[in-house]
C-alpha cells in the first residue's frame, strides 16, 4: 500500500537533537543536586533556582525528546499541552492556598478538650 | 420576482464532501497517545499538588532529611536520563532502518530503567525497614504514593518495551510497529519528564525544608 510510508506521522528526530537536550539535561540536572548538597546560598535562594531549572528542564524536554514544535499534529499536540498546563496550574495553585489558608485558620487543638478554660 | 431570481443566482456555490475519505490505519494514534499523557499528567498533578499540601505533616514522624539519600538518588535521576537518551538512539536507528541496532539501544533503554527501579525499590525496602512506612504520616503516604505511581509506570513501561522488542523480532521494523516504538517514545520521554517534577519537589526542596 503505497499510504504506508506516510500512515504515521512521527517526528523526525536527529543524533544533533538528542545530543543537545542531553548536554543540556546533565547540566541543568547536576547544577539543582550540588546546591542542595553543598548549600551556597540560603535555603529560599536555593529552592528558587531549582524551581527555575526544573522549568528550564522540563522544556527542554519537550522541544529535544519529545519533538514538540507548535506545528506538530497540526497544532492539536500544542493546543492538548497548553490546556494541561492551563489545568495544572489552576489545580496547583488552588489547592495550595485553599490549604494553606485552611491551615493557618485552624485553632491548635489541645489533647484533652477539657483542659480548654 | 426577477431580482429575487438574480439573488439566488449570486449566492456562492458551495460544494459538501459526503463521502468519506479513507484514514490510513494508525493516522491518529499519535495525538491520541499525546492526550492520553496529558490526561497521566493530570493524575500526577493532583498527586504533586497531594504532597505539596502533606509534604509538612510528619506526625512527629521522621521527615525528608532524616530518610532520603541525595547521593542515591543523584544516580536514580542518572539511570533515568541515560535510558532516555539511548531510546534516542533506538528510535534513530530505526528512522535508518537498522532492526538489529534498534532492539539491541531498546534493549539498552531497558537495563537503565531496570536500574532505576531496582534503586528506587531498595529506597523503599530501605524506608520500610527503618519504620518509615506510609501509614506513618501524611508526608509518607503522599511520598509512596507520587514516587510509587511514577515506579508502577516506568515498570509498565519495562513490560512494554520487552513486548515492543519480542515484536521487532516476529515482525521486523512494519509501519505498525514503528508506530508502537514511537508511542513508547512518547511515554518514556514523558516519564523522565515528570521525574524532573519528583527530584525537585520531593527530593531536592525536602532537603531544604
Amino acid at each position: 500500500m503505497s499510504h504506508d510510508h506516510h500512515a504515521v506521522e512521527i517526528p523526525h528526530a536527529s543524533m544533533r537533537d538528542y545530543a543537545i537536550g542531553f548536554v543540556l539535561s546533565v547540566i541543568l540536572t547536576a547544577i539543582p543536586f550540588w546546591l542542595v548538597m553543598e548549600k551556597p546560598f540560603a535555603a529560599g535562594v536555593t529552592a528558587a533556582i531549582i524551581m527555575a531549572f526544573a522549568v528550564v528542564q522540563i522544556v527542554v524536554h519537550m522541544i529535544y525528546f519529545l519533538h514538540m514544535t507548535p506545528r506538530a499534529e497540526g497544532g492539536w499536540s500544542m493546543t492538548a499541552l497548553v490546556f494541561t498546563i492551563i489545568v495544572v496550574l489552576i489545580m496547583l495553585a488552588g489547592s495550595l492556598w485553599v490549604m494553606h489558608h485552611l491551615n493557618t485558620n485552624m485553632m491548635p487543638m489541645p489533647h484533652d478538650v477539657r483542659q480548654i478554660p | 420576482m426577477n431580482t429575487a431570481t438574480l439573488a439566488r443566482d449570486d449566492a456562492p456555490v458551495r460544494f459538501y464532501e459526503l463521502d468519506e475519505h479513507p484514514h490510513p490505519e494508525g493516522h491518529s494514534t499519535m495525538l491520541g497517545f499525546w492526550i492520553y499523557l496529558m490526561s497521566d499528567c493530570l493524575i500526577f498533578a493532583i498527586l504533586f499538588a497531594c504532597y505539596a499540601v502533606l509534604g509538612g505533616n510528619f506526625a512527629a514522624g521522621p521527615g525528608p532529611r532524616d530518610l532520603f539519600d541525595l547521593d542515591l538518588i543523584a544516580l536514580n535521576t542518572a539511570m533515568l536520563l541515560f535510558s532516555s537518551i539511548t531510546y534516542g538512539f533506538a528510535m534513530l536507528s530505526m528512522q535508518r532502518n537498522r532492526l538489529r541496532q534498534t532492539q539491541i539501544w531498546l534493549g539498552v533503554t531497558g537495563l537503565f530503567g531496570l536500574a532505576f527501579l531496582s534503586i528506587e525499590l531498595y529506597e523503599f525496602q530501605h524506608l520500610i525497614h527503618v519504620g518509615a512506612t506510609p501509614q506513618r504520616s501524611a508526608f509518607l503516604s503522599a511520598f509512596f504514593t507520587l514516587v510509587g505511581t511514577h515506579g508502577l509506570h516506568v515498570t509498565f513501561g519495562l513490560v512494554w518495551l520487552v513486548t515492543l522488542i519480542v515484536q521487532l523480532g516476529r515482525h521486523g521494523l512494519i509501519a505498525a510497529n514503528r508506530r508502537r516504538v514511537a508511542c513508547l517514545s512518547m511515554f518514556w520521554h514523558f516519564l523522565d519528564v515528570v521525574w524532573i517534577g519528583v527530584f525537585t519537589l520531593v527530593y531536592l526542596m525536602g532537603m531544604l525544608r
